[in-house]
Parts: structure tokens; sequence; C-alpha cells
């Protein structure tokens, strides 16, 4: 993206804010990378979709955090006498086979959710950066290892594998997210080993090395932080699939174990009910797919924005 | 230049060809080994102690350590991952505590179900996603390549189960277009003698065109929706390598040269495009075969993935890791089939 001429910048509501952060002379470094980052908002902006991608995000992480407060009933109080009750205006998505409001079970089921992703993601992340950069700084037999063990771990089906991981472990949520993040890390660490490469011999690299920098210094504070904008893009693709893996687990009854609000095993405990009670099932499942999409959508709008290499790919 | 430069320059081809073919198959091995590792390593560390499932707890003492050392389990770890490596090779995945057969026949049974599931869903996904993927990239930007990405995102958010389940809903409970879950009306059960046991081929092979309705009828819903996400990768790569193609100059020139617009995309660009697409394909069939855990569990269909849920549900390990190491041995496989395919027909890449 090329800065339009001062003089052709509109007016907006802080025109000096404005035109401080689209100075082509910024006075500062952080000037710089505040005009940076208000040049990538713009261009994110831009993206309809991403935005709205973005809404959805915003709004689960609000509904998780304000879920009691909300939600119209507790997760777990089952009435019997309202078992199975459809659409009204006292159950707006209806009751469950116990007769649990289900719209309350969605919104605390959104904790998990985002319990799952938030772990996954704090698991697998760093882990793959680590193993990608040390392998792409080092390279030699490190790397041939690394990389080797990276490749097995690829070659598995995620799925397949995080059931025979979840069945070892023994059902629950956070042996699924171990499982999970277990089969999650190999695609950073390739990433990262690939951005590393690159820079590696990059002669503000070697500049550093010259002025004493070790090993975990460049790799830390020099290679590290140029790998994240392509990792956050990836992490926030595979987010969607993270979800609907956590999901499939819960559905299978190897995740989330009841009464935990969970949105697969809802999915699954209303499964039996399907054909009368169609909506027990169906709700969950929207919610999955809501929160799903709105992670592809922010992930293509953050890939346009941070990655314009890989556009439209 | 003599025939005797020629023949070393052969010899020299023939020779990196040998080296390239060594180094794939071994890291295939490689990888496998990884798998069994893996594989082994849960075997390990489940919490189920393997001598007392073997006796019982009531079993004494002596009984206990007998049936240890007859298991293997007092030697030293890598001498038991050796043990474990050779058994599997010869075929024994060991014992399933479920259905009380050898795993490797339990799966050779239901494996042909999921093997007809995956490519009814492959076919689907092929049949539908090229056209579209031509299509999306002919017209970018426009609405078809829109719609395209639509039910792409549409593919990529939904919980494949839960699209079963709804669809079961849709097309079974309300509309009564589709038979119920499973392969066959409970009617037709056990009359087929499984020759392939693939019912789609065994009942066209004797004749059965009844049953072959019927199998047809109940597979067009599960392997719909489980192509559907095949078809969201086909036709999405098929949109990307036709773009790179359309922008070539070789396009250009037969333009210029008069050659219809109709040839000059499904001929000339899609006839590069071919190569790519095949391993694409490989791929998305490797996938199927994951795709079908859930797929199979909510339309109760009797395959791999099926087999491998049910035995998870009764911890029965000795299934689970076998059914974890075949399909994981047919990913490995497709994946390095569709590698060594594209360096087959594609003469850029030998």
């Amino acid at each position: 993206m090329t800065t339009p001429p001062a003089d052709s910048i509109p007016e907006g509501r802080w025109p000096g804010l404005r035109r401080w952060l689209m100075s082509t002379s910024p006075g500062s470094r952080r000037q710089a990378r505040l005009g940076r980052a208000y040049l990538a908002w713009l261009s994110f902006m831009e993206n309809r979709l991403a935005v709205v991608g973005l809404a959805i995000i915003l709004l689960l992480i609000t509904t998780a955090a304000l879920a009691p407060f909300i939600a119209p009933y507790p997760p777990n109080s089952p009435d019997l006498s309202e078992r199975l009750t459809p659409m009204s205006g006292a159950h707006w998505l209806g009751t469950d086979e116990l007769g649990r409001d289900i719209l309350s079970r969605i919104i605390f089921g959104s904790r998990l959710t985002l319990y799952v992703i938030v772990l996954v993601a704090i698991i697998a992340a760093p882990v793959g950066l680590l193993i990608g950069t040390v392998a792409g700084y080092a390279g030699g037999w490190l790397d041939a290892v690394l990389m080797r063990i990276t490749d097995i771990f690829l070659a598995f089906p995620k799925l397949i594998l995080a059931l025979a991981f979840v069945s070892a472990l023994g059902p629950g949520i956070e042996n699924a997210i171990i499982a999970i993040a277990i089969t999650s890390w190999p695609p950073y660490a390739r990433i990262a080993r690939a951005e590393t490469i690159t820079i590696r011999n990059a002669d503000f690299i070697k500049a550093a090395r010259l002025q004493g920098a070790g090993p975990t210094r460049l790799v830390w504070g020099h290679i590290v932080p140029l790998c994240l904008s392509s990792l956050i893009v990836r992490v926030t693709l595979d987010m969607a699939g993270i979800i609907l893996t956590a999901a499939g687990l819960g559905f299978l009854g190897l995740g989330a174990q009841p009464p935990l609000p969970e949105w697969g095993a809802m999915i699954s405990s209303g499964r039996k009910y399907m054909l009368d009670q169609w909506w027990v099932a169906a709700m969950p499942g929207i919610a999955i797919f809501v929160v799903s999409l709105g992670f592809n959508l922010l992930g293509d709008g953050l890939r346009d924005v941070l990655d314009p290499k890989a556009e439209g790919r | 230049m003599g025939a005797g430069s020629q023949t070393s320059g052969r010899g020299r081809r023939l020779r990196r060809y040998g080296r390239k073919a060594a180094a794939l198959i071994a890291s295939v091995a490689l990888t496998f080994l990884g798998l069994l590792f893996v594989t082994f390593l849960i075997g390990r560390v489940v919490p189920i102690d393997p001598v007392l499932a073997a006796v019982g707890d009531r079993a004494p003492a002596e009984v206990y350590e007998r049936v240890r050392i007859e298991l293997g389990l007092h030697l030293p770890l890598y001498q038991q991952f050796l043990i474990y490596i050779g058994k599997v090779l010869q075929g024994d995945l060991g014992r399933s505590v479920l259905t009380a057969n050898a795993v490797t026949t339990d799966i050779l049974r239901v494996f042909p179900a999921t093997l007809e599931l995956a490519t009814v869903a492959t076919l689907f996904g092929v049949l539908l996603g090229i056209p579209t993927g031509v299509l999306a990239a002919v017209h970018q930007g426009r609405w078809p390549d829109q719609v395209l990405r639509v039910v792409g995102l549409f593919g990529y958010s939904v919980p494949v189960f839960w699209l079963g389940l709804m669809g079961l809903l849709l097309f079974y409970g309300r509309l009564d277009w589709v038979p119920g879950p499973g392969r066959l009306d409970v009617f037709y059960e056990g009359l087929l003698p499984a020759k392939t046991g693939v019912i789609l081929i065994d009942s066209a092979l004797a004749g059965e065109w009844g049953i072959f309705r019927n199998a047809l009828a109940h597979i067009v819903l599960p392997a719909a929706i489980l192509g559907y996400y095949s078809l969201a990768y086909i036709s999405r790569m098929t949109r990307s390598f036709m773009l790179e193609q359309l922008n070539q100059e070789y396009i250009t020139t037969a333009r210029v040269k008069g050659v219809s617009e109709r040839s000059v995309i499904w001929r000339h660009a899609l006839g590069n495009v071919s190569i790519p697409l095949v391993t694409v394909i490989a791929l998305s069939y490797g996938n199927l075969l994951e795709g079908s855990v859930l797929t199979e569990t909510v339309f109760a269909w009797p395959g791999l993935g099926f087999y491998l849920t049910q035995s998870l549900l009764s911890a029965d390990m000795n299934a689970v890791l076998g059914g974890t190491i075949v399909v994981g041995t047919v990913f490995i496989g497709i994946n390095m089939l569709s590698d060594a395919l594209y360096r087959l027909m594609d003469p850029r890449a030998r």
C-alpha cells in the first residue's frame, strides 16, 4: 500500500492524529510502527468479510466473559417437567432431554470453546515456532532430525491420531486439548523454518552477529518476531479446524464429559431425539458453524493484510 | 557427440532416478516407523494393564507373572518395540476384545465399506469440483467465483457430523427421499454373497439390481456429505491452478491463433492442470478416509471409521491402534503415491 500525499488525506475526526500516523517521514520508531499498524488496520477494515469475522470472534469472547449475566437460565439445572420443549418465549432455543435451556447451555459452552482454542494455540504455536526456528537457524543434522519428526507428524491423519491419543489418555476436555495440540504443531514448525531460512542470511542478521549476538539472541530477538505474522495468520486459520476437531471429539464422547455444555457433546446427546425434537441437535451445530466461520473469515482477512505473498491461495 | 557419452548420460540419469527412488522409499519407511513408534507409545501409556485385561483381577500372582512374560512385557522397551514392528509387518495387530477376532480380520471385513464410501464421495467431489473450479477461474471475481468461495467457506466451517445429522433429518426424516442409516435396508441384509465386500460391485456382478438400487440410495447422502469437503478442496485448487495457466503466454498465443475459447480453457489450460490435479485428488482421497470416521458414525455405516469409534467407546485398544495403523499407512501410501505420480508425470519435477 502506498501512502497518499499528505494533502489528499481526508480529514477525519482527529485530523491531527491521522496526519501524524500517515506521515511519510516519521520522527520516531514508535510513530513509524503505529503508522504501519494504522495502515494495516485500514486495509483490514476494507475487507468487509474479515470485519464480520472479527465481530463474530469478539461476540464469542464477550459471550464467554459475560455468560452468567447473559444466560437466562443456569447451564445445568434439569427440569424434567420442561423436557424437550420446542422454541418459545420462555426458552428461545427450546430445552433438551433433561429440560435444560439450550440457549443458556450454548452461551456457557462458548467458554469451553474459547478454553480449547486458547490452550491449543498456547501449547502448539510456541512449540512449532521453537522447533521451526531452531531447525532453520541451526541447519545441518539438527535441522534434518527435527524436520523428519515434523514430517512424520504431518503424515498422520490428524483426527485419527487425536482419537488414538485421547483413547490412551482417557476422555476429557484436558486430554482432548493435549491430543489436538500434539497434532497441530507441525505446520507451524514448517512455516517458522521456511521463514527462518529466508531470513537467516540477511544482512541485518549478519550485522547483529558481528555485534556479538549469540544464537539464542539472534533466534529470539531477530528471527522469531519476523516469523510471527505468518504464524498468527496460520493459527487463526487453524482455529476453525481446532474447533471442529474438538467438537468432533465431543460428539464421539471423547472430549468434554457431561454435564459440561460442550457444543459437540450437546449435538451427540440431541441425536437420539433428532427426528422429532430437531432443535436439540441443530442449535449447538449452528453455534459451532458460526464461530468457525468467524475464524475462517478473520484468518482470510489477516492473511491479506499480514501476508500479502500468500494472497488468493 | 559419440554414442558413448549418450549411454553414460543415460546411466547417470538412471542412477539419479535410483537415488531419488531410494530416498523416497527411505523417507516412507521412516515415516511408517514413526507411526508405529507413536502407536506403540500410546499402547504403553494406556492406563489399562494389558496383563490384568487378559487374566482378570482374581488371577493368582504366578499366572499373572506367566502371562506377563508370555506377552513379552518383562523385556526392555526397545525389544518390545522391535517385536511389535515384527508383528505388525506380519499383519498381526493383536486381538480385539470387543469382537474376539484378530484385529486384522475385523479390519479386512469393514474396510471395503469405507473404500466404497470414500470412492463414491471422491467421484462426487471430482465430477462437481473440477468444472466449478474451472468456471470460477474463468469468471474470476464474478458471481461463479463468489458462489464457489461461499461453498468453500461453508465447507471449512461446518462440522461434518452435524451436517450429516441435518441431512438425515431433512432428506430422510422430513422429505423421505433417501433411506435411513446403514448400507442396505434390513430386508436386503445378508442376501448377497460378499465377493469384494463393496456392495455396489457385488450386487452388479450378481445381477441383483434391486439390491444395487437400494445400496445406491443408501450411499447417496453420506457420500454427498463426505464428498462436499473434497468438492470444496478440489474446486479451490482447480481454480488456483487454472488461474496460473490462464495467465501464461501460450494461452494468449492459442487465442491469437484463433483457437476457440472453449478449446483454450478445457483442452489447453485444463490439460496442463491435470497433473497437479491428480495429486490433489489423491490427497483429498486420503483425507476422506479420515473424514469418514465421523460420517460413518453418524450414518451407522459399518466401515473402518465406525469400527474405530465403536472400539474407542469400549476401550478396545488393540482395535483402536490397529485401525490407526491402517488408516495411517493408507494415508502415508497415498501421499507417497501422489508425490511419485507427480514426479513421473511432470517432466519439470524429474
